[in-house]
Parts: structure tokens; sequence; C-alpha cells
């Protein structure tokens, strides 16, 4: 379950070294864009110190890496591999070939430090005009692949379009997006809304991210995880109609029924599905830890 | 690791450290710290590892403590060491 991913500066301890106590399902530990060129040695080294004696315990750690057509995108792997975090986000994926070669150098690595091969997931980030029209073929690139999530800002100045809160520019994007995790059976992830003290305009574009079928968003700012949570998450009627569903699911199974329904309606595979996905929600709500 | 060149890392925001490196024949260890009182050992021990880990003898290193966990004390420090040393 990933309702929020919080970004924290990979050079800002006091914000680092906090994240986990903020509420987010993840937090992502960002080596990019929020590091400047002369800065990347020290981030780098400081994330992996976080890692190593910091570790976030009630979230999932995400660690954003440099562009593999940058020189940085080894060395971050090469520091904060060999103490596990959950995902790598790599960045500006515009094609498999680009998760493929991040995924053979996680192997390199782990590898190297007699890790298990293969327990590090990855997250590619798209936010180029090819990355999304490559979105299906970046999502079954590689095992380890276990969503996709669209940036926003980057994807627009590549579109050449102005960036809105309303965000009818991305729409396309957006649903390409989820549909080729949904065909790929992985999670979709939407951009951060940027506004920060703009709370309605938070709640319109998370409830827009939520009903193209997004899993989740990510978020730029502490204030904005409860919000996000919030929408993210299965109401208490959705709740209880699950815990229906699978009740007369069950009672139907005892008589011998071929045929189920509830208040009126019969119940098939896709109610079902989404029944099963509302209580794993709960499930992991009520244990407070996100991962997977 | 020879310290060869000035350095510096870090910053004196809350819950960071400033370290500057010059080289020197010996090695000097300045620290100033807003928890002075109640951290200086653990502080000058989290330095004293790293420069051990790096085998580093020579330099003067003044460090500026702004409330820094040990974590960040000793990324703080290696980044130093490597920006100012040569193998």
């Amino acid at each position: 379950m990933r309702r929020t991913m919080l970004f924290l500066p990979g050079n800002t301890p006091n914000m680092l070294i906090n994240g986990d106590v903020l509420g987010a399902d993840s937090i992502i530990l960002d080596l990019e864009d929020a590091v400047s060129p002369d800065e990347k040695d020290a981030a780098r080294i400081l994330v992996r110190n976080a890692l190593k004696y910091q570790k976030a315990e009630t979230c999932e750690t995400i660690i954003r890496i440099n562009p593999t057509e940058s020189g940085f995108w080894m060395k971050d792997l090469d520091e904060v591999i060999p103490y596990k975090p959950h995902l790598i986000m790599p960045t500006k994926v515009d094609s498999a070939q680009v998760v493929q070669k991040v995924s053979a150098y996680i192997a390199e690595v782990e590898a190297r430090h007699g890790m298990e091969v293969g327990k590090i997931g990855i997250l590619p980030l798209i936010e180029t005009a090819l990355g999304v029209e490559q979105a299906f073929q970046i999502a079954s690139a590689d095992p380890r692949v276990v969503g996709l999530f669209l940036g926003g800002e980057d994807l627009t100045a590549d579109l050449q379009c102005k960036r809105t809160k309303e965000g009818k520019e991305i729409f396309y994007s957006r649903s390409r997006i989820v549909c080729a995790a949904r065909a790929c059976g992985i999670e979709a992830y939407d951009t951060p809304f940027t506004d920060v003290e703009d709370s309605e305009g938070l709640v319109k574009d998370t409830k827009l991210a939520k009903s193209l079928g997004f899993s989740g968003k990510a978020v730029i700012s502490p204030r904005h995880v409860e919000t996000v949570n919030e929408l993210f998450s299965p109401t208490q009627a959705d709740i209880e109609y699950a815990h229906d569903v699978m009740d007369a699911i069950e009672e139907g199974k005892r008589q011998g029924k071929g045929v189920i329904s509830l208040r009126g309606k019969m119940i098939d595979a896709p109610i079902v599905k989404r029944a099963q996905q509302v209580l794993e929600m709960e499930l992991q709500m009520l244990g407070g830890v996100s991962i997977e | 690791m020879k310290i060869v060149k000035n350095a510096v890392a870090g910053t004196l925001e809350s819950s960071d450290i400033f370290i500057r490196v010059e080289p020197s024949e010996q090695l000097e260890i300045d620290i100033e710290s807003v928890v002075k009182d109640q951290y200086y050992k653990a502080i000058y021990q989290a330095v004293d590892e790293v420069l051990k880990e790096f085998q580093v003898a020579n330099g003067k290193f003044s460090i500026n403590d702004r409330g820094a966990l040990d974590c960040v004390i000793r990324a703080r420090m290696e980044t130093a060491v490597k920006r100012g040393g040569e193998c």
C-alpha cells in the first residue's frame, strides 16, 4: 500500500532523519533534482548512512537515483543497495532498456555484497513524452518493476505545455500510465500536487487521480500526507461492503449456490476482486505498516 | 588517506554539522557544538572513528555541530575527508 510517497531531499538531515514519523506510507530519499551537482557526493553518503544507521521502521524507503545518462547513477546504487532500500526509483525512464540496465546493475551490486539477487524493487519515474508512449514496455521490462510513477513537471516541459492545477494537459499521460500498469498487473502512482498552500486544489487533484485508477500519489510536503492518505483509503462503507461481499461468498459456497447476490445485485468476479483489495488495504492500515 | 587540500562539508542548518578541513602536519580537531556539554564525547568518538576508518593521520578539522545525529556526523566527516584527501 502506497497511498502517499513523500519526497525528502537527500542532503537535508533534519528532513531525512524524521521522514518516517510524518505519516506517509513511503518516503522517497531524493538524490536527483533536490541535490545540486556539487553536493551529489555528500547526499549519497548521507542517504547511505541514514539507511545504515537510521532506517525508517514504520514506512517504506524508496531511493530516487540520478538518470542513467548522468555520471551519478551507478555511484548512487553502489552506496545504497548494500543497505537494502525497498525500492529504487530510476528517473527519466523512456524505454525498457533503461529499466533493464538499472536492474542489471542492482543485481551486480547485490551479488558483490552477497545479497539475494532480485529482492529490491524498481519504481520507474516516467516524465517524458517518449516514456509515456513506452509505458507498457517499461512496465513489463523486468520482474523488479512494482509500478509506474508519473512525473508531471518534467513531462509538461517535454510536452511544451504549461503545467496547470486542473491537469488537462496530462490527462492522456495519466490514463496511459494507469492502463499500461494495470495491463501488467502492477500499480500506478500519480505526480505530486505542487502548491503546498492550496488544500482545496490538493483534494480535487487527488480525487481525480483516484478516479483515474491510480493507487496513490507522491507528495512534496508533509502537510499533504494526511489528505492524500485519507482520499486513497477505503471509506468505512467500502470496508463494510467488502466484508459483506466476502461473507456472502462464504455463505453461498456453504449452500452450494452457483450465483450469489447481495443487496439485490449479483456478485461477480470484479466485485470480489475489489472487495479483496479493500480488505487487504484495511489489514495494512490496521497494521500500520505499508509494505506490500 | 592524506589531507592535501582545503574542503568543506555539511551546513550550519539545524540537525546538520559543518566541517572545514585543511592540510596540516599534525591531526588537529576543534569541535564546537550547540550540545557540547552533553554530547562532546559522542561527537568526538564519531569523528575519531571516521578518521581511523579512512586512516587519516593529519589535517586540521574545524567542526561546528548544530545538533547532528551520529549518522549525520559520520556522513559529513566522510565527505570532508574524501573531498580534502588523497590516497
